[in-house]
C-alpha cells in the first residue's frame, strides 16, 4: 500500500474516525483505524462494535492494499503535520509517513484480525444536512448521561410520513423537534432509539458538508437494530439502544395559565450572572409579574444574587425555580432571538418555545423543563 | 473515664435528675462508655465478669489504662502506676492492652451514635458528645434518644454506657459522670444551677489541682461559691481568661457547640454473607435491603448524595468497586437500589460473592433543600412513601414497613438460608425503642 494525499483531507478523515474509537478497546485491533487503498481512493475506517465510521478520500494511489495503525497516534500525527502533501507507505510490519522533512514510522496491527464493518441498513429517506444537524443539537442536549437508565441516553427518532421527530429526555427536561424530511416511501412509519452522543457527533460532522443526509434504518429483524447515516464521503452506522422510551408526548401540556416573552440573549446573560452563586443543587428563582422578571439565586453559604429585567408577561404573578444549567441549555437550544415560556403551575413543567423578534412562536420545537421544588 | 471522683453520686438526690426529668431543650448528650477497655476484655472473655479486671499496668513500669468497677473498689483507677495497682489489688487480673480491639469496639459504638445523629464529636475512643436537636423529629425526646442509645449499645455491642442529657456540653458531661455506671442523668435546663452549685469547684472544666488550691485559699469550695464571687477577685487569682471562663461555667453557660470531628462524607452499609452467594435473587434482595438502610440513614441525617458506589468482595477476597454520579442528589432507597443494581450488573462479577456494600457519597444537606422534580412525577412518589415508612419505624421500631420483596425469606434475615445481616444491621430482629417514654 502506498499513496499520496493532501494533509487536511487526511487529518480530517483520521480525526473523525479516531473520535469514535474506544478508549479501552476489548480487543487491541479496535484501537486502530484501517487505511485501505483501491480504485484511486483511500477508505479510513473505525469500528468499536457499536459505532462504525468510514470516510473516503481521493488520493494519488501508487499501490493498493490495507494497513491497520493506532488511531489515536495517527490522529495526533496527522493533526500536527505541516500543510504539505503526505506520503504514506506500508513497509513490512510498519507504515511510513513522510510529510515535508518530517518522517514517522509506526507499527501496524494485523489487518486480517480486524472485524468487517457492518453494511448500511436499508435507505429510509433523506433530510437536509444542516437542518438535521441543528435539530439534533437542539434535542441531544436533553438526553440523559446516566447509564443506569440506558434508554434515556438516546435520542428517539420517529419517522412518520414526511415528518421526522426527535425526542430526548433525562427525566428533568424533555426536548422535542419536528422537521420535514423526504421519506423513501410516503407511508413510512418507523422509530429508533439512537445513542445521543453518536447521533450528535454524526450530525455535527455531516452538517457542514451540506447537501442531504441519507438515513438508513433496519426494518424488522433484518440488519438487527442498526441505523446508518451517510453524507458526502462519510458514512456511519450505530447500534440502536434497547428498551422502551417513555411515552413523553403526553407530557407536553396543551394549555397554559401564564406566558412570558423574553429576549434570549438578555435572559441568558442574567441567568448566567445570577447563577454564579447558585450551586448544582440550588436553583435560580424566576419571579414574573406585570412589572417584569426578577431572577434570584442563593448558594449554601449565604451568597445571594438578584437581577431585574424586562419581560412581557401575561398571567397571575408567579415564582418558579429551575436548575440554572437546564435553563441555560434550553435558551441555547432555542436558537431564536425570543424565548416564550409557558407555565401552568410552579410545580408543573414549563415549556420553552423559540419565537421571532415580533414574539410569534416558531413551531416545531419544545423544551420542557421541570421546576425545582423549594422547601419540602 | 476522666474525673469520676470529683462529682458526688449522692447528696442532691440523683432521682431528681433521673430519666424522667424535664429534658426540654436538653439537646446535648454526653455518652461515656463504662470502664471501656476492661468491658471490651470482659465481653470476649465472659469468665472475667464480676472480677477485678485491670487493663495495662502489668509490667514493672506499666500504667493502668482501665479498671473494671470491681477493681475500682480496691482503689485502682486509670493512670495509676501498675506497681501501685498491684499492691492495692493483688488478686486483680492484669491484661495487656489490645488497642486494635478497643478501636474496633469504639468504631462500632460511634457508628450507633451516628445512626442517631450526624453531629457526633468523639472526645476519645470511649466518649463523645452528640447534638440530638435534629434527631428529635424522628426519634423523640432527648431522654428517649439517650435510652435508645443505651439500649442499642447494650444489645448490639454488649457494652454499657452512661449518658448525660443537658442543654450544654459541660452540663452533659457532669451528668454522665453522675450517671455512672450504666445509667442516665437528665439535667433540666432551668435546674442546671441547682445541680451545679453544690459541686466542688474541681468539677469545673479547666480546674486542676493547682487552680482548685488557689480557689480554696480564697474560700471558694463549691461552684456556687465561685459563681457568687466578685469577678475582680477571680481575675486577680487566676488571670483574666480563666476568670471569665470559670465564671461563665459556674453559671452553667457553655456556648461550645457539638462539632463533628469530621463532616460525614459518605453513608454506607455492607453485608458479609455467612456462606458465599452466587444466587442473583439473594444478592438483589440484599442490595435492596442495604439501599433501604442507607437511604434511611441519609434521611435520618438530613443528607442526600449524588454518587452511589457498590463494593463487591468475591470468594477469593478480590474486591471490586463501582460508582456512578447522578445529577440530582438522592436519599431515596428506590433510586439508590436502581443505580446499585445497575453497577453490580455492569461489573458482572459472575462468581461467588462474599460481601456486598452500598454507599452514597458527595453528601449535601437535604433538609428543606430545593429538590429537582422529575417529569411526570406523581404528587406522592417513592420519597414520600419512604418518609412515611421512616415515621412508622421511628414510632414502632424498624422492620415493620419494608419493600414486599424483603418480607419473608429475604436475604438479610437470620433464617439460615445462607445470608445473615452484618452485626449491627437494623434488618435483624426488630428492636423496639419505647423504653424512654
Amino acid at each position: 500500500m502506498k499513496f499520496r494525499v493532501e494533509r487536511d483531507a487526511l487529518a480530517d478523515a483520521v480525526a473523525w474516525t479516531a473520535k469514535s474509537l474506544p478508549s479501552r478497546p476489548s480487543v487491541p485491533v479496535l484501537a486502530g483505524v484501517l487505511l485501505r487503498v483501491g480504485d484511486g481512493r483511500l477508505q479510513v475506517s473505525g469500528f468499536d462494535y457499536e459505532v462504525s465510521s468510514q470516510v473516503t478520500v481521493e488520493v494519488q494511489a501508487d499501490a493498493d492494499g490495507a494497513t491497520l495503525v493506532s488511531g489515536r497516534l495517527l490522529a495526533e500525527i496527522t493533526k500536527s503535520l505541516p500543510a504539505k502533501p503526505v506520503d504514506v507507505a506500508a513497509v513490512g510490519s510498519h507504515v511510513e509517513i513522510t510529510c515535508g522533512s518530517a518522517r514517522f514510522t509506526l507499527p501496524t496491527m494485523p489487518v486480517e484480525d480486524y472485524p468487517t464493518l457492518p453494511e448500511m441498513p436499508e435507505l429510509a429517506g433523506t433530510v437536509d444536512a444542516a437542518t438535521f444537524a441543528g435539530a439534533v443539537s437542539q434535542v441531544a442536549i436533553a438526553a440523559g448521561r446516566d447509564d443506569t437508565l440506558p434508554m434515556l441516553t438516546g435520542v428517539r427518532i420517529e419517522l412518520e410520513g414526511s415528518k421526522l421527530t426527535l425526542l430526548a429526555t433525562d427525566r428533568y427536561r424533555l426536548a422535542v423537534r419536528e422537521l420535514e424530511w423526504r421519506p423513501d416511501e410516503d407511508d413510512v412509519s418507523l422509530a429508533a432509539l439512537v445513542p445521543a452522543r453518536t447521533l450528535d457527533d454524526t450530525a455535527k460532522t455531516l452538517g457542514p458538508v451540506g447537501g442531504l443526509v441519507s438515513v438508513a434504518l433496519s426494518r424488522g429483524k433484518l440488519g438487527e437494530g442498526m441505523i446508518g447515516f451517510a453524507g458526502g464521503t462519510r458514512r456511519t452506522t450505530s447500534r440502536l439502544l434497547d428498551g422502551d422510551f417513555p411515552k413523553v408526548r403526553a407530557l407536553l401540556p396543551d394549555t397554559h395559565n401564564a406566558q412570558a416573552r423574553i429576549r434570549v440573549s438578555a435572559l441568558n446573560e442574567v441567568v448566567r450572572r445570577v447563577g454564579l452563586v447558585a450551586e448544582r443543587s440550588t436553583p435560580v428563582r424566576l419571579s414574573f409579574s406585570a412589572d417584569g422578571l426578577v431572577v434570584e439565586a442563593s448558594g449554601s453559604e449565604d451568597a445571594r444574587a438578584s437581577e431585574a429585567m424586562d419581560c412581557a408577561y401575561e398571567g397571575e404573578p408567579m415564582t418558579i425555580a429551575f436548575n440554572h444549567q437546564y435553563l441555560l441549555d434550553g435558551l441555547k437550544a432555542l436558537d431564536a432571538p425570543i424565548a416564550v415560556l409557558s407555565f401552568t403551575d410552579p410545580k408543573k413543567p414549563a415549556v420553552m418555545s423559540p419565537a421571532k423578534d415580533d414574539g410569534e412562536i416558531v413551531p416545531g420545537y419544545w423544551y420542557l423543563i421541570m421546576p425545582v421544588r423549594i422547601g419540602s | 473515664m476522666g474525673r469520676s471522683q470529683v462529682v458526688p453520686r449522692d447528696g442532691s438526690g440523683a432521682g431528681e435528675f433521673g430519666p424522667d426529668a424535664d429534658d426540654t431543650g436538653c439537646t446535648v448528650l454526653h455518652v461515656d462508655m463504662d470502664a471501656f477497655y476492661a468491658s471490651v476484655e470482659i465481653r470476649r472473655r465472659p469468665e472475667l465478669r464480676g472480677k477485678p479486671v485491670i487493663v495495662g499496668g502489668a509490667g514493672p513500669r506499666g500504667v493502668v489504662s482501665a479498671a473494671s468497677y470491681e477493681a475500682r473498689k480496691y482503689g485502682v483507677h486509670s493512670a495509676m502506676p501498675g506497681s501501685r495497682a498491684q499492691r492495692l489489688c493483688p488478686h486483680g487480673i492484669f491484661l495487656p492492652p489490645d488497642f486494635a480491639a478497643y478501636t474496633e469496639a469504639s468504631r462500632a459504638v460511634m457508628a450507633i451514635f451516628r445512626d442517631v445523629t450526624p453531629l457526633v464529636e468523639p472526645l476519645s475512643l470511649d466518649e463523645a458528645f452528640l447534638d440530638v436537636a435534629g434527631a428529635r423529629k424522628l426519634l423523640g425526646r432527648p431522654a428517649r434518644i439517650a435510652a435508645l442509645i443505651r439500649h442499642r449499645v447494650a444489645t448490639e455491642q454488649r457494652l454499657t454506657c452512661s449518658v448525660g442529657v443537658a442543654s450544654t456540653k459541660f452540663m452533659a458531661k457532669l451528668g454522665s459522670t453522675r450517671a455512672k455506671p450504666d445509667g442516665m442523668v437528665v439535667v433540666p435546663a432551668e435546674r442546671a444551677l441547682q445541680y451545679l452549685h453544690p459541686l466542688s469547684v474541681s468539677a469545673l472544666w479547666g480546674v486542676g489541682e493547682r487552680t482548685a488550691e488557689t480557689l480554696q485559699r480564697l474560700g471558694l469550695k463549691t461552684v456556687g461559691d465561685l459563681a457568687a464571687a466578685p469577678l475582680g477577685m477571680l481575675r486577680a487569682a487566676v488571670g483574666d481568661a480563666a476568670a471569665h471562663h470559670l465564671h461563665e461555667l459556674s453559671w452553667a453557660r457553655d456556648p461550645r457547640r457539638v462539632i463533628p470531628d469530621h463532616v460525614e462524607k459518605s453513608i454506607g452499609a455492607e453485608t458479609t454473607f455467612d456462606i458465599d452467594v452466587s444466587d442473583l435473587s439473594i444478592i438483589r434482595r440484599t442490595m435492596l435491603a442495604l439501599s433501604n438502610k442507607v437511604a434511611q440513614r441519609l434521611r435520618h441525617a438530613d443528607q442526600a448524595g449524588r454518587t452511589v458506589s457498590v463494593k463487591i468482595r468475591l470468594a477469593d477476597f478480590q474486591t471490586l468497586s463501582r460508582s456512578r454520579t447522578v445529577d440530582v442528589p438522592t436519599d431515596v432507597a428506590r433510586e439508590i437500589f436502581e443505580i446499585s443494581w445497575a453497577l453490580f450488573s455492569s461489573a458482572r462479577p459472575g462468581e461467588r460473592i462474599r460481601l456486598i456494600g452500598v454507599r452514597v457519597e458527595g453528601l449535601t444537606s437535604a433538609d428543606g433543600a430545593p429538590r429537582q422534580m422529575t417529569l411526570g412525577e406523581r404528587d406522592h412518589g417513592w420519597r414520600d412513601a419512604e418518609r412515611a415508612a421512616d415515621a412508622v419505624a421511628a414510632r414502632f421500631g424498624t422492620g415493620l414497613v419494608t419493600p414486599a420483596s424483603l418480607l419473608r425469606g429475604d436475604g438479610l434475615r437470620r433464617d439460615g438460608n445462607g445470608a445473615a445481616p452484618a452485626p449491627n444491621s437494623p434488618e435483624g430482629p426488630p428492636t423496639r425503642h419505647n423504653g424512654g417514654r
